[in-house]
């Protein structure tokens, strides 16, 4: 069991020897197995919200708890995927995926076949020996994927995974995560500022107000999702087309844009 | 580009031939650039202070090498260090910082005395040369590097030791090896002022011996081969920069 537990968590950030409220009052959990996206305005605080279930932050108050531990510092049970994908530049596709593996002191022959396994699931083969540099945008973050999902890791943090892709690269990265978490679910915080992309790939969206963010909202996605059966539909513009997508997609938006506006006051 | 550099080294040339033919300077103390030539071309094949030029210039090769080599072998994995720990940094920066602008040359008396006429006196001052700026990029390079990388390899659950080596190193590698080549410069500078307490051969005591011989040719030979071999030394570590930004797919 490994949720995620943001229990009444606040951070404040000092600048110029005076102290501003980035979170308030942010309580969220995100179930074992559960897939939950955080949206909001920018600004607001999500990525900091990830960076503090990585370990990579602390809270200034409450408490961030996974698996039942408060988060104490970075390691390997929560595997980040970042935005700018942070590959190696001087290690090689496979080289990447494995470095996390070598930590953990694991054979060579039972690395070399989970680095494969991985290779092939995320559609990397004949890349094993390319560096970042020759790959294209999509295919690092799935190296970057790929280095996260090869460590088992109970609880995958997502940071704008598919933020600096082109439209369609986006796409088809989203229908392989979807492809992914069905034959390997993991418990998943997503961070997006796409509405359409959170609506999408999220059991539950957690909307966030602007700064100091808080949980303004929480949709529960998968039950209509169940309900409408998107899973008939294998490409995203069938799923984006339905009524029942809409309708949440348009829901989100609408809340988001009452806090831009509120912003502009 | 090429016609421009080519003017100014004539240009140069003149002026030089200029001033010593003129009489205005006794042609003692500012030989012309033909004299120098001859000078040059003829302590290749010939001995002078014991040794060929290429001779001296190898035992001034050997004891630079060493000295840039220990600047290297010291500077850079203290610089990363002091870049990843912050109490070394905190407790090693004040001394550096207050050693680092002292001339090497000032430490020919020291060096002097403590290694007499052996070859720890040079090595220890071309070290003094080529030491900071070993130290300095090593150092940055640590401190600046894109702490993504640094974050990546903490929640792949990587340690101290090996995120210095396989994280910290490389990431900072381009830095270290600009720092080389700024420090493997300075100390190839720091060589004549090196040689001014050697006894037996190099560069810095051949010009050491013409000075007093008053073959000033002799001194211009020796300061052209510096010239040179810097030359040679700067291209060849820019070759290797270059190859390493190339992998890296930077450049």
């Amino acid at each position: 069991m490994s949720a995620i537990v943001f229990d009444n968590v606040g951070r404040r950030f000092e600048r110029n020897g005076q102290s501003f409220p980035a979170l308030e009052e942010v309580s969220l959990t995100v179930a074992d197995k559960e897939f939950v996206a955080l949206v909001g305005p920018s600004g607001c605080g999500k990525t900091t919200c990830l960076r503090m279930a990585a370990g990579f932050e602390m809270p200034s108050s409450g408490r961030v708890l996974v698996g039942g531990v408060p988060v104490h510092g970075p390691g390997p049970d929560r595997a980040v995927v970042f935005q700018q994908f942070a590959l190696f530049p001087w290690k090689n596709v496979t080289d990447n995926i494995a470095f996390g593996l070598r930590n953990k002191g694991m054979l060579a022959a039972e690395r070399q076949d989970r680095v494969a396994g991985i290779i092939k699931l995320m559609g990397l083969e004949g890349y094993e020996t390319a560096f970042p540099h020759q790959l294209s945008g999509g295919m690092q973050q799935r190296v970057a994927i790929a280095r996260a999902y090869v460590l088992e890791p109970e609880v995958l943090l997502m940071d704008e995974p598919f933020g600096a892709l082109d439209a369609q690269t986006r796409i088809v990265m989203q229908e392989e995560l979807v492809r992914i978490a069905r034959i390997n679910p993991r418990t998943v915080l997503f961070i997006t500022h796409a509405v359409e992309e959170a609506v999408y790939l999220a059991d539950r969206v957690a909307v966030m107000t602007r700064r100091p963010g808080r949980i303004k909202e929480i949709l529960d996605v998968r039950s209509v999702r169940e309900a409408e059966d998107w899973h008939r539909h294998t490409r995203v513009e069938d799923v984006m087309d339905l009524e029942s997508f809409v309708h949440l997609r348009t829901h989100i938006w609408r809340s988001l844009r009452e806090e831009k506006v509120d912003a502009e006051h | 580009m090429f016609l421009l550099g080519a003017a100014g080294l004539l240009g140069f040339l003149g002026l030089w031939w200029g001033l010593s033919a003129s009489g205005l300077v006794a042609k003692q103390f500012l030989p012309t650039p033909l004299e120098v030539l001859a000078r040059t071309l003829y302590l290749l094949t010939e001995p002078f202070a014991g040794a060929t030029l290429p001779e001296h210039l190898a035992r001034s090769f050997e004891r630079y090498a060493y000295g840039f080599m220990l600047a290297a072998a010291v500077g850079v994995p203290l610089g990363l260090l002091m870049g990843w720990f912050r109490w070394l940094d905190d407790m090693v920066t004040p001394v550096f910082d207050g050693l680092r602008f002292i001339a090497p040359i000032a430490w020919v008396p020291f060096a002097a005395l403590w290694f007499g006429t052996g070859i720890g006196g040079p090595i220890m001052i071309i070290f003094s040369g080529a030491f900071p700026p070993c130290l300095i990029n090593a150092y940055r390079g640590a401190r600046f590097v894109d702490r993504t990388y640094i974050e990546a390899a903490q929640m792949l659950g990587t340690g101290n030791l090996r995120t210095i080596l396989q994280v910290l190193l490389p990431a900072s590698f381009p830095s270290i090896v600009a720092g080389l080549r700024i420090g493997a410069g300075l100390g190839w500078q720091s060589l004549v002022g090196a040689e001014l307490i050697v006894a037996s051969a190099g560069v810095g005591y051949l010009m050491v011996q013409g000075q007093s011989n008053i073959s000033t040719p002799t001194v211009m030979a020796g300061m052209i081969a510096i010239g040179l071999v810097g030359l040679l030394i700067d291209v060849a570590l820019r070759q290797v920069e270059a190859f390493v930004r190339r992998r890296r797919g930077l450049a």
